[in-house]
């Protein structure tokens, strides 16, 4: 290992800082997204999302957020590597000491989130980039309300996105404390108030981002 | 007391090593658990068998040379205490208690329970000390410390170096050791001279040595002996983005 070779708790915040971009971009993603239910006919929800597409400020900060996502998952990706080689025999009795089973699981909801992101970008962003053809229910390449309301209409679709946000709920309650003990904030008083904001937080956008596809599988017209 | 033992026995570190199997049917409660150790080696040898190795040494929960992952739990289930610490009163009649060595890439088998966790040593050359001499005690006064930070220096100071943070850890990370041993020396006055060499020259060698990285998890707080607080993994990240910060400037 040479002296270039990325030193482990670098490794940890650039995942962290990275993460915390992720957060951030997860609460105005929200915002967005919760537009769809002012019952206008998706009048504000385009709106929301024009204003999305032609913003200066989000049109620099885009790049940057695929930078964000790409760096966080290849380096959670390359600690998880090594974590495995660090313990190329394992115990016959797995540890039975009191921890955050969360923490152990970051890897594995990462790609669960991973993987429906990808579905994600398929039935939006590629669309969008011009890379796929809008489906038939889109008026133009910019008519995600009709494409969100046809796929949230499919329950098996619906199903797909709570599943893959009830694991993002459990990335984040870990991600959002582990985040500030990695960048070196650890505080007898402060620490247990940041664990109950990243429940919260971690509820929030989970339970938020699953309103929209209960409400059009079920209440919709 | 009747126990029956599975133990992790390995000839050596390229060995391929067999959990094998025995039975004590006389074991008094009040004895310790490396004194049941004892009683079964003390049996192999009458029978010509080879005894099983593990490490120990002051049998006082001071010297950290013990260490054994018991019933999947690092110096077995009592909390805050040493497997030297570990009566056989915390186990009931006819239980089976497996017994395995730490297990981490970083910690060789050298026999059966005995690990190799010179690895340690290593990172403590790295940077884990002060270059100068620091004498006789001086005049306590000369120096003022902030008491809080004492305590913490203190806390962080009883680290014995057994590898439980290690062996305990879903990723054998060690970072809890470093993080100990960077925060005792960073708190007092003493250390700030060499405060930013030490932290990069120790986690450097930490990961040389092929330990995992920390996840967050800590296990290693709730097995260490000592109960070392995770909050010495935060300051060792927070002095390490300092000097890293700053190891750039001329
Ligand atoms: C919007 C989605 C995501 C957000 C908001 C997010 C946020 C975070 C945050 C804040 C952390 C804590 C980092 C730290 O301890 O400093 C984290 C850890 C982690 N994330 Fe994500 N993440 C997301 C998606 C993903 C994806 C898609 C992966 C794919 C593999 C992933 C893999 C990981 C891993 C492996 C860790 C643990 C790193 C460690 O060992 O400490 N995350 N995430
Ligand atoms: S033998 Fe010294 S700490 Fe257990």
């Amino acid at each position: 290992m040479s002296n270039l070779a990325i030193r482990s708790i670098s490794k940890k915040i650039i995942t962290g800082l990275a993460g915390l971009f992720l957060i951030t971009f997860l609460v105005v993603h929200l915002g967005v997204n919760l537009t769809m239910l002012v019952p206008d006919g998706g009048e504000t929800f385009r709106e929301a999302a024009e204003f999305m597409r032609t913003n200066p400020v989000i049109k620099i900060v885009e790049p940057v957020l695929f930078a964000a996502f790409i760096i966080h998952i290849i380096i959670g990706i390359v600690l998880k590597i090594q974590n495995w080689m660090a313990r190329p025999n394992r115990y016959s009795v797995s540890n039975k000491a009191y921890t955050y089973w969360m923490s152990k699981y970051m890897f594995h909801t990462g790609i669960v989130v991973l993987i429906f992101l990808i579905i994600h970008l398929i039935n939006f962003y590629f669309i969008r980039l011009g890379l796929l053809e809008p489906s038939n229910v889109m008026s133009d390449e910019h008519d995600f309300y009709n494409q969100a309301i046809m796929l949230f209409r499919d329950p098996l679709y619906s199903v797909i996105y709570l599943v893959a946000f009830v694991f993002l709920a459990v990335h984040l309650n870990h991600a959002f404390q582990s985040f500030f003990q990695t960048i070196g904030a650890n505080h007898s008083k402060y620490t247990p108030v940041i664990k109950v904001i990243g429940t919260i937080y971690s509820l929030v956008i989970s339970i938020g981002f699953a309103i929209i596809p209960i409400y059009f599988l079920f209440f919709y017209e | 007391m009747k126990i029956k033992l599975k133990i992790w026995r390995q000839e050596n570190a390229t060995a391929k090593g067999k959990f094998v199997k025995y039975q004590l049917d006389d074991v008094s409660p009040d004895s310790s658990f490396l004194e049941m150790l004892d009683e079964l080696n003390q049996d192999l040898i009458q029978k010509d068998d080879d005894p099983v190795v593990f490490d120990h040494d002051c049998r006082e929960g001071i010297c950290g040379t013990c260490g054994l992952y018991i019933n999947g739990r690092a110096h077995g289930p009592q909390k805050g205490s040493a497997t030297c610490q570990l009566h056989m009163r915390s186990f009931k009649d006819g239980d089976t208690i497996t017994v395995e060595p730490w297990r981490a890439k970083a910690f060789p088998v050298i026999k059966d329970l005995m690990v190799d966790r010179s690895a340690f040593d290593r990172i403590m050359v790295s940077g884990g000390y002060i270059s100068i001499n620091a004498g006789s005690a001086p005049e306590a006064n000369n120096m003022p410390v902030r008491k809080e930070n004492a305590d913490m220096a203190f806390d962080a100071a009883t680290c014995i170096g057994c590898g439980a943070c290690v062996a305990a850890c879903p990723n054998a990370s060690a970072m809890l050791f470093v993080g100990a041993k960077i925060s005792h020396l960073a708190l007092l006055p003493q250390g700030q001279p060499e405060a930013e060499e030490r932290v990069l020259e120790m986690v450097n060698q930490m990961d040389l040595e092929g330990f995992g990285n920390c996840s967050n998890n800590y296990s290693c707080e709730a097995e260490c002996p000592k109960e070392i607080s995770v909050g010495n993994i935060a300051r060792m990240n927070a002095q390490f983005f300092g000097a890293k910060l700053k190891s750039g400037k001329k």
